[in-house]
């Protein structure tokens, strides 16, 4: 009875190209210290500037302007821990600037930080965001000043895949001489990118949510960025992160945004078409249901939806039996007692943010996986509202 | 070849998720002598529970309930509903949230408080039932009083803990789960702790 597994939690991580898988294999030879001068070393250091101009040239930057890192979470760390900073090194420290700008909707890596970095005697503001989970753009004209340091906004949101207006963004915490970073970890390589274009100083990238390895990620610094780096000993990455090179996640990394360039436009047409059946054939076959999330302005991928009297953790787990992988922004399946924060900012209601569930499609999803789906959670969702207290439909 | 990467709990309570028994079906016109209701839909679980009752021998005879709840939830209710139909409406209303964890075959730490919604509920059945019967003699008249609001852990139980040996919050916590998600209750609890060591074991405090 082995049957296929359908996954469709791509925004928590994605299955390995095999173009990757067959890159990764080949690169295992090559085990060579890059910062050693002899044959075997001048091979890795080859093979990552490689990577590095490759990843640099798809999101419109130069290869000195990326540093690697190990993860999204820590290339967010890094960027926000500039801050906080209290050595001479910092530029940012001598413009009395102490003041950073962020989101009530961003990772929990943001949101840790900012909140770490608070207790250092950084003052953090929050962005307002509408019931979309669009960012309140009058609200961060009334908080930025000249004492803002950085503002920092998601590119695309990995709960709900709202798209902030990032171009806006930046030009409007440019001209209040603040900096701008913007975590673009479920953008890239699924909408197009170009920093250049953009206008923004940091932007952190991620191998594993497109088809990369994990333990990977990598930040941009716009040229003559004032940086200060968080691990120290040791002049890779041009002294801006210590450590050795993962040579593996990096050629891994390099290798999957080769295979964006080829897959990008079509991988979007037919995701976007596959949430547009999803998002028909559930508002016609289950009612009082919700959508969150922006309609358009929107992640081709993503589709975040509440329904009414059912709680998130058990459509997981029954669409789990079925043979079916996503996601919840339920309480009872964080370990915490508070649903979703992103649900909740976008103002929905703490019973709706439990009878959430998030499904982020993939390059191997079929149609037949999205009709699979929808006849599995129509079954799921009247099993469910059955035996509830909260449904009287 | 069964394993925990197949399924998240024990094959219990998958089988409870899966095939929850008793569960009111709005059809059936389920004629019940008591009925309750507890928890909160915000907090992302409420249970309802209905007790049919042979009145000459104060027996619980069936049972129906309906619940807005994860996984543990679903699973323990169904559980608790096997237990205590052929219970004394006494023995019923003792049933604890450990009692229905045993027949589960445990569940997670952070997954008890999802599980502890079942027994009040029955509880307040019962209490129903006394009500609609003339017998508010019988209900519990001590105010219960919940001192862990995350897991919903009473004074009664801390009172239990220490009778069944827990002398240190840590104890504390490990029968009770008490204090294991925000950590407020801590003091109230620590005075409690003492207090019933005080009062069952002469201060026997280590």
């Amino acid at each position: 009875m082995a049957q296929k597994y359908i996954y469709l939690d791509h925004n928590a991580t994605t299955p390995l190209h095999p173009e990757v898988q067959q890159a990764l294999i080949e690169m295992m030879e090559h085990f060579g210290n890059p910062s050693s001068l002899h044959q075997l070393g001048r091979i890795a250091r080859h093979k990552i500037e490689e990577a590095r101009a490759n990843i640099a040239s798809f999101i419109g930057a130069d290869p000195d302007e990326i540093i690697f890192v190990g993860s999204g979470s820590e290339a967010n760390n890094t960027v926000l821990n500039n801050l906080a900073c209290r050595s001479s090194f910092c530029r940012l420290e001598k413009q009395q600037r102490n003041e950073v700008i962020t989101t009530s909707i961003e990772h929990p890596c943001i949101i840790e930080s900012s909140k770490c970095i608070g207790e250092r005697g950084t003052k953090v503001h929050y962005l307002r965001v509408d019931e979309y989970g669009k960012v309140d753009l009058n609200h961060l004209q009334e908080l930025l000043s000249d004492k803002t340091a950085i503002v920092s906004v998601m590119y695309a949101n990995n709960e709900i895949g709202t798209i902030q207006d990032i171009k806006t963004i930046a030009k409007l915490a440019h001209a209040k001489g603040a900096l701008f970073h913007t975590d673009a970890v479920q953008a890239v390589g699924k909408i197009p990118i170009d920093v250049k274009e953009l206008e923004v100083d940091f932007l952190t990238l991620s191998a594993h949510k497109i088809y990369g390895p994990k333990g990977i990620g990598a930040l941009y610094i716009k040229r003559g960025t004032p940086f200060c780096p968080m691990i120290r000993g040791g002049h890779q990455e041009r002294g801006r992160r210590a450590g050795t090179e993962n040579t593996l996640g990096i050629i891994g990394f390099g290798k999957a945004i080769e295979m964006r360039r080829v897959e990008m436009t079509s991988e979007y047409q037919r995701l976007l078409e596959f949430k547009t059946i999803l998002k028909n054939e559930i508002t016609k076959r289950i009612p009082d249901v919700h959508f969150n999330g922006h309609p358009t302005d929107a992640l081709p991928g993503t589709l975040n939806v509440s329904f009414a009297g059912a709680e998130g953790e058990s459509i997981l787990l029954y669409l789990d039996l079925e043979g079916i992988g996503v996601s919840t922004g339920s309480a009872c399946a964080s370990g915490s007692l508070d649903p979703s924060h992103v649900l909740l900012a976008t103002g929905i209601g703490a019973e709706l943010a439990h009878g959430s569930i998030r499904i982020s499609m993939g390059r191997e999803n079929t149609l037949e996986d999205i009709y699979y789906t929808v006849d599995a959670l129509e079954r799921v969702i009247k099993k469910i509202r059955k035996m509830s207290t909260a449904y009287k439909g | 070849m069964a394993s925990t990467f197949e399924w998240l709990y024990s094959d219990i309570v998958k089988d409870h998720f899966l095939n929850p028994r008793n569960v009111l079906n709005d059809e059936e016109k389920f004629q019940a002598d008591g009925e309750g209701l507890t928890g909160n839909i915000k907090c992302g679980d409420e249970m309802l529970f209905l007790i049919k009752v042979d009145k000459a021998k104060g027996i619980i005879t069936d049972c129906r309930w309906k619940t807005y709840g994860c996984a543990s939830a679903i699973a323990s209710t169904s559980v608790l509903s096997e237990m205590v139909k052929g219970m004394t409406l006494e023995e019923a209303y003792k049933v604890s949230p450990r009692d229905i964890e045993k027949r589960l075959g445990s569940l997670p730490e952070h997954k008890i408080h999802c599980s502890v919604l079942g027994d009040k509920a029955l509880r307040a059945a019962i209490d129903d039932y006394y009500r609609k019967n003339g017998l508010e003699n019988k209900i519990t008249k001590k105010e219960v009083h919940i001192v862990c609001q995350c897991m919903n852990v009473t004074d009664d139980e801390i009172e239990n803990a220490v009778l069944e040996g827990a002398r240190t919050y840590i104890e504390l916590q490990e029968k009770t789960k008490l204090g294991t998600v925000c950590g407020k209750c801590k003091d109230e609890a620590t005075t409690l702790l003492n207090h019933y060591i005080e009062t069952h074991f002469g201060g026997k405090t280590q």
